[in-house]
């Protein structure tokens, strides 16, 4: 199966799952009871389980990544410590990396980073959102460390014969964010304006900017 | 310094890609379980590593062949483990309330 047939299918439901005996599925039933005996012993408020999900799903996105990425581009000294030491520029900037060890990786000429996890689905979600589904699929989990380019040309980046490719294995303790190569065409943009061009699928290496990506 | 804030907030002027993302939690039990991770991590009550390690145990026990969109489902059987493991919560006691949402004898949702 390639990871292009395997997102087509990311968003069946599983019926099976559901319980035969009530009206909330086995999972709904099992989260309910984790959270509210949390609740009751005081571990956990439900008003920033709230906030979590919603921070997650709707405000960070790709949008804190972006954003690195786009001041890299235009200022070489922020690029050089962001690459240097990441956390660091996060910590500044008032960012949580959420106890994650953040790693940038930057694109050059001949050289093409990309990002996977192959044990589970470890992400830098703290900058750029949860995961895609595709990331969690097994097929992309295994073959990107066996066969870059295929899965690459797949997402539709196609890489010659001559570029590097680096594939970054992320762990719990380490995550990595791709650093994309500033689309030629965008000289003399400032980085508000090169902020939407830096895409997600461009962070996990899978994809490149372009400034006709508005 | 605004930018430096809408970084922080992780919103601003150039508004969220919303055309690369895609609906990363397919019910809300999910975001739930995601949710409960956070704030349990955010609030000390253990370390990510210890409950990515769980993580991990449940995902490679699914093998290769394992659809991602069970993820969350994974997510949630190493969020249980680790707060049964560290003594967060009871492992009867979970079961057993889950049993009274399964069989609708509790009901309340929040």
């Amino acid at each position: 199966m390639t990871v292009g047939e395997h997102e087509q299918h990311g968003h069946h439901e599983h019926h099976e799952h559901h319980g035969h005996h009530g009206h909330v599925s086995d999972f709904e039933a099992r989260t309910l009871a984790l959270e509210s005996l949390l609740r009751e012993k005081g571990l956990v408020d439900s008003r920033d389980v709230d906030a979590m999900v919603s921070c997650y799903e709707h405000d960070v996105g790709p949008m804190v990544g972006a954003r690195l990425v786009a001041r890299a581009w235009v200022d070489a000294a922020f690029r050089d410590r962001l690459l240097q030491d990441a956390n660091a520029v996060m910590r500044e900037l008032g960012i949580s990396n959420e106890g994650l060890n953040i790693v940038v990786v930057a694109n050059e000429p001949g050289v093409h980073n990309a990002v996977v996890c192959t044990l589970c689905s470890c992400y830098p979600w703290s900058v750029i959102g949860l995961p895609p589904t595709w990331y969690k699929s097994a097929p992309y989990r295994s073959r990107m460390v066996r066969e870059p380019r295929e899965v690459l040309r797949e997402f539709g980046l196609e890489l010659d014969d001559a570029m590097r490719v680096r594939v970054w294995d992320s762990s719990a303790e380490q995550r990595y964010l791709v650093l994309p190569e500033r689309p030629p065409g965008t000289e003399g943009w400032t980085e508000d304006e090169l902020v939407p061009l830096v895409t997600r699928d461009s962070m996990i290496g899978v994809a490149r900017p372009t400034a006709r990506a508005i | 310094m605004d930018v430096d804030a809408e970084i922080a907030q992780g919103t601003g002027a150039a508004a969220l890609p919303r055309r690369n993302g895609e609906l990363v939690f397919t019910a809300p039990w999910q975001g739930r379980a995601f949710g409960m991770a956070v704030a349990l991590r955010r609030g000390g009550r253990f370390a990510w590593r210890d409950f990515q390690e769980r993580l991990e145990g449940e995902i490679g026990a699914a093998g290769p062949d394992d659809d991602a969109e069970r993820y969350y489902e994974h997510w949630l059987a190493a969020l249980e483990r680790l707060a049964v493991d560290t003594g967060l919560v009871d492992g009867e006691e979970l079961s057993h309330r889950a049993e009274e949402y399964r069989s609708g004898l509790r009901d309340e949702v929040f």
